[in-house]
């Protein structure tokens, strides 16, 4: 199929929260873009025509941030697979951190990820460009080319917190000063001591070195001064605290320009459910209290939290298989996104479309792309699905690479049909 | 999302025995009476019996050890199992083979059990889910995990000075967060039906989640070994000096360190106890060490006739047929 299709989605639910859009109507896609709603343009004739009757029509969804492992870590996964398991769980743009192998910090790393996306052609790829130099921490990296000749979205350090404050500080001023947004992962490295679970009864029963909830907390106040100082604007990734969650809020309460997003594990998990230490559940930040899963549900209902975002680390089976210290950190997430973010609606969390925002527009805003929405004339990026289907997660059905997650056997709602990107059938159900 | 007990077969049987917690009191019960029965074993003229014969037991030790390894070792063989004792470095394991081939390289040598000791919790769990269906695991130690063997000795030693453990007060006294031998201890001795279990050290040496573990927490031994009947202490590592947990040796000695004068706070019959290896001047004085109430060397010699235990109720079980539900990847 050619960009220059003409397809017709007939009879859906189509749910866009950027246009406050929920109705039943057919939409309309010719040369890659979405040209109407509801009324059949002029003399518009569909190559291909998509039932939609009972499945929902959302924007594609825009997953804030996913490792694809390539360049580096091919043989935890590379693009071309990362990307079709991206499209396979309706996500039309990830975002890649910078701790690719050599990292983000030239141009060449970011342009060769680039191409290898385009040459993939499953999903639209943007990379957060290295906030230092081989993430180490030290020396700024070539942040305003990147972002002029890469098109890097914003600057990150990735999981690797800065040990010296004083970079932290000139890092956020020379972002600012350049406007892209800083991508912070809330860790305080002393505090958090090699850890790989969150501290409490659960670590202390099995005997794992723990990460205490005032690692992030710390590592949050401390950046929030600093955001307030310099001006820049920040995104906290992965906020799993929910007194860190309160703070941020606190801080956007009084003007700071600071959002922040949650992976969806941690809405669903808690450092229980590491049982007799299942290495699927180590990730980092780690799975923490049921008081703090509480605290981000509510967050969630109270429209506090920003965007969910799948936080896919796929491994190869070697990484999971070691005592749990000894484990790689991650889970792989981009085909359970949808459906666990459509387990909150159905817990009733949070209604479909504010859900549908909090993976599209939202993400897309915070990440300075034109994406997320269906609006007349944008790209035609979109998720159809089934809500009413059930399946069960078998890893081994996994489109990506890596078959780590801590989902095994769970019954999960609904089940994406097709995915559009650029007007093109990227994925399709069959 | 397991919660199946990987530790029994399907006939309710102890397969691998690698935590006391989860255990019923009615298998360490069982633990205890065994070992009463082999108790006698060692002080008879012939020092064995056949009950293990024909059966391989690797000693398999990431991490050193004397007298943990030893009394496996004559635990194996006055059972009449022959014993394979074998030595790894971690730091050299780290780099190369991982743990799951050196795994499967013994298993293709027909072992009947991995008694393993590793410097990382779970290590044991790990084994014991990645090994063949007919091979036991029992735990001799895992990180700050467990070691459920040591508990039990412990608790052998307890029950022959004071029979009822319904009526006991125990402290423990010491670097609680960093001791796997603490939480096996807190197990046994909460699934035994102790009704006071303290637990006696600073907050730096206080894991959380201490209400959960079902320990009362005491900064001060005047207050806290006051009316007890075991006194129960743990062994200071040298490295806690290091990173800010503790002052020195001298202010730990001196303010947690169990002296004759301190003993006697505890109830007058109450005994004494230490997994070894002590650190006379650092947490025990010697006179206590050496003292009448001092069960240490008891412990030693009771960890043989335990260890026996375990080691023929895990082998010497009929087979469950089904031996397949051990191996889930």
């Amino acid at each position: 199929m050619s960009m220059q299709d003409n397809i017709v989605i007939k009879q859906g639910r189509i749910i866009d929260p950027a246009n406050n859009t929920d109705k039943v109507a057919d939409l309309y896609v010719a040369g890659g873009k979405i040209i109407a709603i509801d009324t059949l343009p002029d003399g518009f004739k569909a190559e291909h025509t998509i039932d939609a009757s009972d499945k929902i029509v959302m924007p594609g969804i825009v997953d804030i941030c996913a490792r694809l492992r390539e360049p580096g870590l091919e043989y935890k996964g590379t693009i071309a697979t990362e990307t079709a398991a991206a499209v396979a769980g309706g996500i039309t743009t990830v975002c890649v951190p910078p701790d690719t192998d050599p990292c983000i910090d030239t141009t060449a790393v970011a342009e060769l990820i680039n191409q290898r996306a385009q040459a993939a052609n499953n999903c639209h790829v943007v990379t957060q460009a290295a906030l230092t130099l081989g993430l180490q921490g030290e020396h700024l990296s070539e942040m305003a080319i990147l972002k002029q000749q890469a098109k890097s979205v914003g600057v990150s350090n990735a999981l690797k917190p800065l040990k010296n404050i004083l970079v932290m500080r000139r890092a956020m001023e020379y972002a600012a000063s350049c406007d892209m947004t800083i991508f912070l992962h809330a860790e305080d490295v002393g505090l958090a001591n090699n850890g790989c679970a969150h501290e409490g009864a659960i670590s202390t029963r099995l005997g794992l070195p723990a990460i205490p909830e005032s690692a992030e907390t710390a590592a949050v106040s401390r950046d929030l001064m600093l955001i307030e100082q310099t001006g820049v604007r920040a995104h906290f990734s992965h906020i799993t605290s929910a007194n860190a969650l309160h703070m941020i809020i606190q801080a956007k309460q009084q003007g700071l320009p600071v959002s922040l997003d949650t992976s969806i594990h941690h809405f669903h998990l808690i450092d229980l459910d590491i049982g007799f230490f299942d290495s699927n559940c180590h990730v980092i930040p780690p799975l923490r209290s049921q008081r703090d899963k509480e605290g981000l549900l509510q967050g969630l209902s109270l429209n506090q939290i920003d965007a969910i975002c799948s936080d896919h680390q796929p491994h190869c089976p070697d990484a999971k298989l070691a005592p749990f210290s000894a484990t790689e950190p991650g889970i792989s997430g981009l085909e359970t996104l949808l459906p666990l973010s459509l387990r909150l609606v159905q817990d009733k969390h949070i209604d479909l479309p504010s859900m549908v925002q909090k993976l599209t527009i939202d993400p897309a805003k915070i990440l300075g792309i034109d994406a997320g929405t269906l609006s007349i004339g944008k790209t035609a990026d979109i998720c159809i699905f089934n809500p009413a289907t059930h399946w069960r997660v078998e890893p081994e059905r996994f489109i990506s690479s890596g078959h780590n997650t801590p989902f095994t056997d769970w019954e999960l709602q609904g089940n994406v049909d097709y995915t559009l990107v650029a007007g093109q059938i990227a994925y399709q159900n069959l | 999302m397991k919660q199946t007990d990987i530790q029994f077969d399907n006939n309710g049987m102890l397969r691998h025995f690698l935590t006391i917690d989860g255990l019923k009191r009615k298998t360490l019960t069982e633990i205890l009476d065994t070992a009463e029965n082999f108790a006698t074993v060692g002080t008879q003229q012939v020092k064995k019996v056949p009950l293990l014969r024909g059966k391989t037991i690797v000693n398999l030790f990431f991490e050193s050890s004397t007298r943990t390894r030893t009394t496996f070792e004559l635990a194996a063989k006055r059972l009449s199992a022959d014993v394979l004792n074998i030595n790894i470095d971690t730091s050299s394991t780290s780099k190369g083979e991982s743990l799951l081939d050196m795994l499967r390289n013994l298993e293709a040598m027909h072992c009947d059990m991995f008694v393993v000791r590793h410097n990382l919790s779970g290590a044991a769990h790990f084994i014991a889910n990645h090994v063949s269906p007919h091979i036991s695991v029992i735990n001799a130690g895992d990180g700050q995990h467990a070691h459920p063997t040591q508990a039990m000795l412990d608790m052998f030693t307890i029950r022959r000075h004071k029979q009822d453990f319904t009526k006991l007060r125990v402290a423990i006294v010491g670097d609680i967060m960093h001791s796997r031998v603490a939480r096996s201890q807190i197990h046994a001795l909460n699934t035994l039906g102790v009704p006071e279990v303290r637990a006696i050290a600073p907050n730096t040496l206080i894991p959380p989640g201490t209400d959960e573990l079902g320990i009362h927490v005491y900064h001060d031994m005047e207050q806290g070994l006051k009316d007890v009947d075991v006194v129960m202490m743990l062994r200071l590592q040298r490295e806690r000096m290091s990173g800010a947990l503790l002052p020195s040796e001298h202010e730990y000695f001196n303010t947690y360190g169990i002296t004759t004068e301190k003993l006697k706070l505890a109830k007058p019959d109450a005994i004494l106890m230490h997994p070894g290896p002590i650190n006379r001047g650092v947490e025990i004085e010697s006179a206590v060490a050496d003292g009448p109430q001092s069960v240490i060397l008891e412990q030693v010699t009771n960890g043989i006739a335990v260890r026996m235990a375990i080691m023929s109720m895990v082998l010497g079980r009929q087979p469950s047929g089904d031996e397949q539900e051990g191996r889930n990847k």
